[in-house]
């Protein structure tokens, strides 16, 4: 079987590191090879940030290039479309719509970006509100559990390892909201109600 | 066989513990900071932050001279700091397993520069192990105790980015236990007068020669031999990404390329049509293979930065996949200074005091950046002191001068700077952001902070009295969330004609467990001026009538923005942020 690449690419401190974490886990637990790459330091101060995780057979390298990911879910839009070159020509884009301006856009030294979702529709993206349903779920900071919900739809692993990785993973006292957070974030994908 | 994922640095740490090791110590640095991080967690290792990584080495090469297993880790820059007592351990050779982890950084993700610490590795006559995953960096960290006894010489474990980084499965080992001995006196071999050194000079090159001919024979200098047209020499991460952009070819991989199993590499290459190098950073194995005479095919990849597996295949003219059109007109997303975060109240008063900043390494390195722009410099840890004296002796402009350094920093080698300046009679001033803790590295305790590993309490130094008796006429405290106090000591200081110290006291944004109540902007009152989004704080924007607003799920109420606001237009929001905290 060949490797398939997951990308999570979002915003400083929107919760892509634990969510590649549970990712990887899942696969892992699966049976697969596993490899996941972050950056730490500098890039987390609200930059930038994207976690990859790859799972197959046998896994070489830890990152993804330009044209090589399988799946793309983005945190946050602007970053969906930064990365966008990365979508592989058959990859799956799921996208937050959720935008964090960045620092120029804050001060005005340039423009919010337009028409974002057109040109990420374009790209086969679905869209969700993570925020929204994180809060249906009882948790707001449940986003990154949502996404990884609309992420599982299109992955090989049984419901069950998610379920049990998250309900490990997440603070004891949120695993109810998380689990209902993925469920959401599953059933956004499953029903088709993310689509634009 | 259980197996788990562990990063490379967690992997690492785990391999020195398996190995016995009884002291970890090192300095923070991305992205080798989570190695100490991993072993404080083991309850036998004794593990400390030292102030910078000088310090650190020689504090292992003392736990190594008491006959113990001793670690000390760093990143690569970290590595011209220790390279004094580095290179003469090379000499003196060790007791206990002395090893060294140091984690390169190509594509410089969290680094002022890209450095090849294989170059260090050769120049000091060290023996370098680079693991290419965390099952290597396990392994390799503990067979690098065996041999740095087995060879009496010190060890380096080289590390870039993405095995530190990259987490991938581990199967662990069981911790066992090294030989222990009484401490001997053998001043020949440690006290390294030019007599004595002359002979460990001498004995040095026989060590080496013993190091080589077993590394002729390591199973993990492994030939796999494919397909014949081409066979590739490569270590490390690169080893991962030749595997998966050229499956065909034969692959060289070393585990250990300081020194060069050179019978080895000219068998393998005797054994292929074409021979390449991939390698990331320097030219280091190239160069040494064109020494030995082989041919190397050329492949354009020595570049600045890092690889991938699609600039190998790339390279070696194979097909990549099709790239989709980047989509156009995206504003870039520069890392910036934290919501309430106290560094942002100094910038903001040496950019309108038109200040000339030699700055340092840390978080306050990003108000360089706009809206701030309020930094001149930023070279190398402790650099800023010494180039604020210098700009003084320069003589060329008629700004004031100010060196800014963060509390850390200080610590690790600003003292000497201030030091040098007071015995110099510089006039300058010095601003030391105390923010009570390593912030950019993820919340280590430093000597200023009073925190040690791991978080534990620990003796936190006098930084007023240290300042004083290194020879500042003045030191002062300030809050640097009080912006027209920060204002009016930094022109106090800057304008009078003695050297000063001027102490910005607010501890990180990140580490405030109880917020303040958010401020709000009241619409009535905004006059839509934009002093307060000059600020750069990530929780003031804009909207789309020009009115600035204030994400009360960012804002902690550092009350910063309130100052600037002429209008009285920024007030308390009434109530705490109820939605799950924001961040």
């Amino acid at each position: 079987m060949s490797v398939t690449t997951v990308v999570l690419a979002g915003v400083g401190g929107q919760g892509t590191i634990l969510a590649g974490d549970v990712l990887a886990k899942v696969a892992v637990a699966e049976g697969h090879d596993v490899k996941l790459s972050e950056v730490h330091g500098m890039a987390q101060r609200g930059g930038s940030v994207d976690t990859v995780v790859r799972f197959g057979d046998r896994v070489f390298s830890p990152v993804v290039d330009l044209g090589g990911a399988d799946h793309l879910i983005a945190f946050e839009i602007i970053e969906a479309a930064r990365k966008v070159p990365y979508l592989a020509p058959s990859g799956r884009l799921v996208v937050n719509r959720r935008l964090v301006a960045p620092l120029p856009v804050l001060i005005g030294d340039l423009p919010e970006p337009e028409d974002l979702e057109p040109a990420l529709a374009a790209h086969g993206a679905v869209f969700l509100d993570a925020e929204a349903l994180a809060c249906e779920a009882g948790s707001p900071r449940s986003a990154n559990i949502v996404l990884l919900g609309a992420a599982s739809y299109g992955l090989p692993f049984a419901e069950e390892t998610w379920r049990s990785i998250i309900a490990g993973r997440v603070p004891p006292a949120t695993v109810e909201a998380n689990l209902r957070a993925f469920d959401l974030g599953r059933n956004a994908c499953a029903e088709g109600v993310c689509a634009l | 066989m259980q197996r788990t994922l562990m990063s490379g640095n967690e992997a690492a740490a785990r391999g020195a513990w398996e190995a016995g090791v009884a002291v970890g110590v090192g300095y923070p640095g991305t992205p080798s900071t989570e190695v100490l991080e991993n072993l404080v967690r083991y309850d036998d290792v004794r593990c400390e932050w030292a102030p910078n990584e000088k310090v650190a080495a020689e504090v292992a090469g003392g736990v190594s001279l008491g006959g113990r297993r001793a670690l000390v880790t760093m990143k690569h820059v970290g590595l011209n700091v220790a390279a004094d007592p580095l290179f003469t351990q090379a000499y003196t050779g060790v007791g206990g397993g002395l090893v060294y982890f140091v984690a390169d950084d190509p594509g410089m993700h969290s680094s002022q520069n890209e450095q090849d610490t294989r170059n260090y590795a050769a120049a000091s006559r060290i023996p370098v192990l680079e693991p290419s995953d965390s099952q290597e960096a396990l392994q390799f960290m503990r067979l690098a105790f065996e041999l740095s006894e087995r060879f009496d010489v010190p060890v380096i474990v080289r590390s870039t980015t993405r095995v530190s980084h990259s987490k991938s499965l581990v199967s662990a080992g069981e911790p066992t236990e090294p030989p222990r001995s009484r401490y001997a006196s053998d001043p020949q071999k440690y006290v390294m007068l030019p007599g004595n050194a002359r002979a460990r000079r001498v004995d040095l090159e026989r060590r080496l020669d013993d190091v080589r001919a077993w590394a002729e024979t390591w199973s993990e200098n492994r030939v796999e031999m494919r397909d014949t047209t081409l066979g590739v020499v490569t270590s490390g991460a690169c080893y991962q990404y030749v595997r998966e952009a050229l499956p065909q070819a034969s692959v060289l991989k070393l585990g250990m390329t300081a020194p060069l199993p050179e019978a080895l590499v000219l068998e393998f290459t005797s054994r292929v049509e074409k021979v390449a190098v991939v390698e990331e950073l320097d030219p280091y194995l190239s160069l040494r293979l064109q020494g030995l005479g082989v041919r190397l095919e050329t492949n354009g990849l020595g570049k600045p930065g890092e690889l991938s597996p699609t600039a190998i295949a790339g390279a070696f003219g194979l097909q990549t996949p099709p790239v989709r059109a980047a989509i156009e007109g995206l504003p870039p997303r520069p890392p910036l200074m934290c919501p309430g975060c106290p560094h942002r109240g100094v910038f903001h008063a040496l950019a309108k005091m038109k200040a000339v900043v030699t700055g340092d390494i840390g978080c306050y390195t990003l108000a360089a950046l706009p809206p701030l722009k309020a930094m001149d410099t930023c070279v190398c840890m402790g650099a800023s002191i010494g180039m604020g004296h210098g700009m003084e002796l320069a003589n060329s402009t008629d700004r004031p001068i100010v060196a800014v350094i963060g509390d850390s920093t200080f610590a690790h080698s600003g003292l000497t700077g201030l030091l040098h300046a007071a015995y110099s009679q510089g006039t300058g001033t010095i601003v030391i952001l105390d923010n009570r803790t390593t912030a950019m590295t993820g919340h280590q305790g430093n000597p200023v902070s009073g925190k040690g590993i791991g978080g534990r309490e620990a003796p936190a130094v006098d930084l007023e009295a240290l300042c004083r008796a290194l020879g500042a006429a003045t030191v002062r405290t300030v809050d640097p969330n009080d912006l027209k106090a920060t204002l009016s000591v930094l022109k106090e200081e800057t304008g009078a004609d003695h050297l000063s110290v001027v102490i910005a006291k607010a501890p990180c944004a990140l580490l405030i467990k109880e917020r303040k109540d958010p401020y709000a902007v009241d619409e009535e009152l905004c006059t839509k001026c934009a002093a307060c989004v000059r600020l750069g704080c990530p929780a003031i924007s804009r909207d789309e009538a020009k009115r600035a607003v204030i994400d009360i799920a960012l804002c902690i109420g550092c009350g910063q923005c309130v100052q600037v606001c002429r209008y009285d237009a920024i007030v308390p929001s009434g109530a705490a942020c109820d939605i799950g905290g924001g961040r």
